[in-house]
């Protein structure tokens, strides 16, 4: 066992926990964050992607305790209040998503996608950049759709003074 | 998964000392390929001794002829280093197809050459561009480390510091991915050192693990033109075979790949 102390969506969390407990465990059934969601459990799908220290990163692939001192953000830190982040909001507006699992962790590789592309993101890139991340419904269309307009409103001044 | 004590080391003694003291330990860098080994089972240390924090392990410098990157620096930080891109950008260039983009935000340079894996990308960069491989213990030109598939010259209670590889006059990766892993079935890494040296490395293929082509890389010499290359066969008895391609396939693959990298380089 191992105390683990971290940052999650805002809030320092302290747990005692086994050193084998994936970070997606940890936040899934020690805080109660099940937004965050466990798909393939190889790391291939990217259903549990979540921020480490801002940067998208496959929960179930890395330990809780080697997140010790990391600031973490799921999918239940990006609204603010009762306003959707753009990245959610596109998703609302471009039908990006049928079944929904796979949504959490489109929306944080999303948003790490916009921000490592301040120049702008065409289709092409996004469907690239989204190789990590699978969809068995949707065919990804709408996401890409969903991405490329969040993009554009993550990119706009008003957004950018925020 | 099986239990497992996991710890942070804080200097390249205090990992040494803490791997000795494991019953079974292992080094852990960013552990995109340990954890989930481990999860499936594969793998069982009874310590995990997280080895990225130790700061001879970080930085990426580089000089007029060389290009020094600290092993646990992760996929996405050589991926967008502007100094490696300038240098050598079919390394940062390779870097950005490991994984995909959450597996290079943990994923390092280090973990990557210490497991060797048949079908990773590094090797052959690391071979093609005569790197030397620093350890806690000393280090090894690439030609020496790469012993076999999963296999190195590393003890295991050594770990790899820093990884330097020399920058070439020209150089190009050419990635034939499996469409469904997104691995490499086949990869060629075709460079053409300071002095004039041609090399030219393969990952994904052999049943070694990585491998030089010495009859393409004496072609090179007086031809640098892909035609130079594409009419070299490599040896299908040396090639690695499996549901996803035969060993034909992939010997056939080895010139093909070389061809285009050879074009790519220019």
């Amino acid at each position: 066992m191992s105390e683990v102390k971290l940052t999650v969506n805002g809030r320092e969390v302290s747990r005692d926990v086994e050193d084998r407990t994936l970070l997606v465990s940890f936040l899934r059934e020690e805080l109660g964050l099940t937004g965050t969601h466990v798909g393939c459990d190889t790391s291939q799908c990217g259903a549990c992607t979540v921020h480490v220290d801002g940067k998208a990163v496959k929960s179930c692939t890395v330990f809780a305790v080697q997140m010790d001192g990391a600031s973490v953000t799921t999918i239940e830190g990006l609204a603010s209040g009762a306003t959707l982040h753009p990245m959610q909001e596109a998703f609302r507006n471009n039908h990006g998503l049928q079944c929904g699992f796979c949504t959490p962790g489109m929306i944080m590789m999303g948003v790490d996608i916009v921000k490592r592309h301040p120049e702008g993101l065409d289709d092409t890139t996004i469907r690239k950049e989204l190789e990590g991340n699978i969809c068995r419904c949707t065919g990804y269309h709408n996401i890409v759709k969903a991405i490329s307009a969040a993009a554009k409103e993550m990119s706009t001044p008003a957004m950018a003074a925020e | 998964m099986y239990a497992t004590n996991y710890a942070k080391a804080t200097s390249l003694e205090d990992a040494v000392a803490k791997l000795q003291a494991a019953e079974d330990g292992k080094f852990l860098g960013g552990g995109q390929t340990l954890i989930a080994t481990m999860k499936q089972r594969l793998a069982a240390p009874s310590d995990v001794i997280d080895v990225t924090k130790i700061p001879e392990l970080k930085g990426i410098t580089v000089d007029a002829d060389t290009v020094t990157i600290g092993a646990a620096t992760i996929h996405s930080e050589v991926a967008s280093s502007k100094e490696i891109a300038a240098a050598i950008p079919a390394l940062s260039g390779l870097a950005g197809t490991i994984g995909d983009p959450a597996v290079r935000n943990m994923g390092t340079m280090g973990g990557v050459l210490a497991n060797n894996d048949p079908a990773a990308d590094y090797p052959a960069a690391a071979m093609a561009l005569d790197a030397v491989i620093h350890t806690s213990k000393g280090s090894y030109p690439a030609t020496e480390y790469f012993t076999g598939m999963f296999e190195t010259a590393l003890d295991d209670d050594e770990i790899i510091t820093k990884i330097t590889y020399q920058i070439p006059l020209k150089a190009a990766y050419e990635k034939f991915r499996n469409p469904a892993s997104r691995y490499s079935l086949c990869s060629v890494f075709v460079a053409v050192l300071k002095n004039g040296e041609p090399r030219v490395a393969v990952t994904g293929s052999g049943n070694d693990g990585v491998f030089r082509v010495g009859a393409m890389e004496e072609a090179l010499k007086s031809n640098f033109a892909p035609e130079a290359v594409t009419g070299i066969a490599v040896d299908p008895e040396t090639m690695l075979a499996d549901i996803h391609g035969s060993a034909e396939y992939r010997a056939h693959l080895v010139s093909v790949l070389a061809g285009r990298a050879v074009a790519k380089a220019g």
